[in-house]
């Protein structure tokens, strides 16, 4: 059974593999420090952060391990910009091989999920880190945070799997997606606190999966002070209402990719 | 499908459809329900129409037509590149396609990373690959450069890396562009030793080329493809007369050949004509003169098919003196030279340039194609005929 599966998917595997080794060797060539950037990066980021939302702006009074906080939004949302932002050209820049050899095209946009996994995981090693000097309690809760790893997983690849789609056909998609992010990205509770928006509002904004991803991160993570959905609506349930987005998410997207994808060829 | 028949191809047509510009927009989108059925016909090219042939196994099968005849869409559609818009095509085994040698190479990387990345376009494991990377780097000669970026090869170690790796894939089917029969006289003969061996392990080989010497020695049977449709069927032989005839009528609109010209127009050349005989090949024209000219150097240059130099000589260089052509006059050159041209297209770039060499007044890149037709085939222009010395002894040792 396993092996028929393995022999079926045996190009799809190798191919991925070589594409996401390819594609870290590729990514901080020519770069003195190297790979030592995918840490530097995100700790960076933190210090500044740390000095405009803790001593100036002063958002997060009230919030425990506020800059843990902080940085734990913004990682996850670079992760989702970066799979999906990263997918939208993703097919058309391989129009050269796509053009004279056949393989199955989702590779290049899990190839593309996977390389950006393994920079969240780095991330994610430096929150947790900062977890640690912070003095942030661990909890057994924190053992679900896999599962909305997962979930974010899913979803950026939906996203990515779409956009990239219809990129080849819709040179615009780049910019509407660039434009969207940018509202997005402050329609998101990343920077701020959700307590600071009326209940009404942040309702809705919480039926977005990856705000729903981010406040149940925190919640399990770093401090039972966070507005997550279930506690908003009064009811566990209310989180069927993200999750349903991200599977119906998934079918469209992989429904539009499966009937597109036989044409990249000529229309790439 | 018959047991022995490995690809089908059932009724196939191909269509493309090009919007006013290219890449879409969301504009077209919009536009484009406002168009009418007429004008959204108009950006429709039928690339193929009603393509039915079967192959069997263990046949080396040749795909033969002009340029834009819609043999290189045909060979996209058998590796799946392309998805047919009618009929279907069906194959069975493993198939590997050679559209182009060294897909997906990247520069950036090094050599021995490039390995691994066409080889796991061609199915291999990196396991797979290291087992054979010695052999691959061995045949390629570059055992010294593996470590060195791609951007820094020579395209002649470029292909003979993409070529070790080609060698090596294991596949029932194999589709194979005439584009990796390019290259140096060396690395041609390298690929006819590789069809040789395709031909003595029967492995099943579907081969698209303009050389009709290559398809008679190799192929067992083909296609002749013609303005979308398949024109003829049958042996190998049949196809090529065929074929020949076609493109020896063509020719004589000098259609085929990319035609380039430039100079200050002093002189223009006019009437390039070519004969060809058994013994000399004569290549005339006409020099027109519009200003005064002194003593101007007259030349010509033969190319072969793939746009290699393979002669060509000027007044110069044999010491001709034209004398001072007056704004009016004009003067008939004809070049003779014995006919040691093997089997192939020839191209005629005649030129005339100002006495210091420099200043250019008319050069005719493609002015006239001729083609020569031997019953030996070379991967070499020039067949001088050869006179072979075979002496037997005892080695030293």
């Amino acid at each position: 059974m396993f092996s028929k599966f393995a022999s079926r998917y045996r190009y799809s595997v190798i191919l991925l593999k070589q594409l996401v080794i390819t594609d870290f060797k590729l990514r901080y060539q020519g770069s003195f420090l190297g790979y030592i950037w995918s840490l530097l990066r995100p700790l960076a980021l933190f210090a500044i952060l740390y000095v405009v939302f803790t001593k100036f702006l002063k958002l997060g009074n009230g919030v425990p391990h506020y800059p843990v906080y902080l940085l734990l939004g913004i990682v996850i949302w670079n992760y989702f910009i970066e799979v999906t932002t990263g997918s939208v050209s993703a097919i058309v820049s391989k129009g050269d091989i796509l053009r004279k050899i056949n393989f199955p095209k989702y590779v290049i946009i899990l190839a593309g999920s996977f390389s950006a996994l393994i920079n969240l995981f780095l991330n994610l090693v430096v929150v947790g880190v900062f977890m640690y000097f912070n003095q942030v309690e661990v909890r057994a809760i924190g053992l679900l945070f896999p599962i909305l790893v997962l979930e974010l997983f899913i979803f950026s690849l939906a996203v990515a799997f779409f956009l990239s789609a219809a990129f080849v056909r819709f040179r615009d998609v780049s910019y509407i997606w660039e434009v969207f992010t940018q509202g997005a990205f402050y329609a998101t509770p990343i920077l701020y606190p959700l307590s600071l928006i009326p209940d009404r509002a942040a309702k809705i904004l919480l039926l977005n999966p990856i705000a729903q991803i981010i406040q149940d991160s925190r919640y399990v993570l770093i401090t039972e002070n966070t507005q997550t959905i279930s506690g908003l609506y009064g009811s566990p349930y209310a989180r069927l209402i993200p999750v349903a987005v991200v599977v119906l998410s998934v079918v469209i997207a992989a429904v539009y990719f499966r009937s597109r994808s036989r044409f990249f060829a000529e229309e790439v | 499908m018959h047991e022995d028949t490995v690809i089908r191809v059932d009724n196939v047509s191909k269509d493309f459809h090009y919007t006013g510009n290219k890449a879409g927009t969301i504009k077209s989108l919009v536009t484009g329900i406002f168009q009418s059925e007429q004008d959204k016909n108009a950006d429709i090219q039928h690339a193929l129409k009603n393509v039915s042939f079967e192959i069997k196994k263990g046949e080396f099968f040749g795909i033969v037509g002009r340029n834009g005849s819609g043999k290189s869409t045909l060979l996209k559609l058998l590796a799946g590149i392309y998805a047919p818009n009618q009929g279907e095509i069906t194959t069975s085994g493993k198939l590997v396609p050679f559209i182009e040698l060294g897909v997906g190479f990247n520069p950036e990387l090094t050599g021995r990373e490039n390995v691994y990345l066409n080889g796991a376009l061609l199915g291999f494991s990196r396991k797979e690959i290291e087992n054979m990377y010695e052999d691959i780097v061995e045949f390629a000669e570059l055992s010294k450069f593996m470590g060195q970026k791609l951007k820094n090869y020579s395209s002649g170690m470029q292909v003979r890396l993409a070529f070790s790796m080609a060698v090596r894939a294991h596949a029932d089917i194999l589709l194979i562009d005439e584009v990796l029969a390019v290259g140096d006289a060396d690395f041609q003969r390298k690929c006819f030793d590789y069809f040789k061996e395709l031909k003595r392990t029967k492995t099943t080989v579907v081969f698209v080329s303009h050389d009709m010497g290559a398809v008679r020695e190799y192929c067992d049977r083909g296609i002749l493809v013609e303005e979308s449709e398949i024109i003829l069927a049958g042996s190998a032989e049949k196809i090529a007369t065929q074929y020949n005839k076609m493109f020896n009528e063509q020719t004589a609109d000098a259609q085929q050949v990319e035609q380039e010209r430039w100079g200050n127009g002093a002189v223009s050349i006019d009437e390039v004509t070519t004969k060809v005989a058994k013994d000399n090949v004569d290549v005339t024209y006409t020099v027109n003169a519009k200003e005064d000219v002194d003593n101007p150097i007259i030349g010509f240059r033969l190319r072969d098919a793939q746009g290699r130099d393979v002669l060509g000589t000027n007044t110069k260089i044999e010491k001709q003196k034209p004398g001072v052509l007056r704004k009016g006059d004009s003067l008939t050159i004809r070049w003779r030279f014995p006919n040691v041209l093997s089997d192939g297209t020839y191209i005629v770039d005649p030129s005339v340039i100002f006495a210091d060499s420099i200043t250019v007044a008319d050069w005719w890149d493609g002015a006239a194609t001729f083609s020569i037709k031997t019953s030996r085939h070379f991967p070499y222009s020039v067949d001088p005929g050869y006179e072979v010395d075979l002496a037997k002894g005892k080695a030293r040792v």
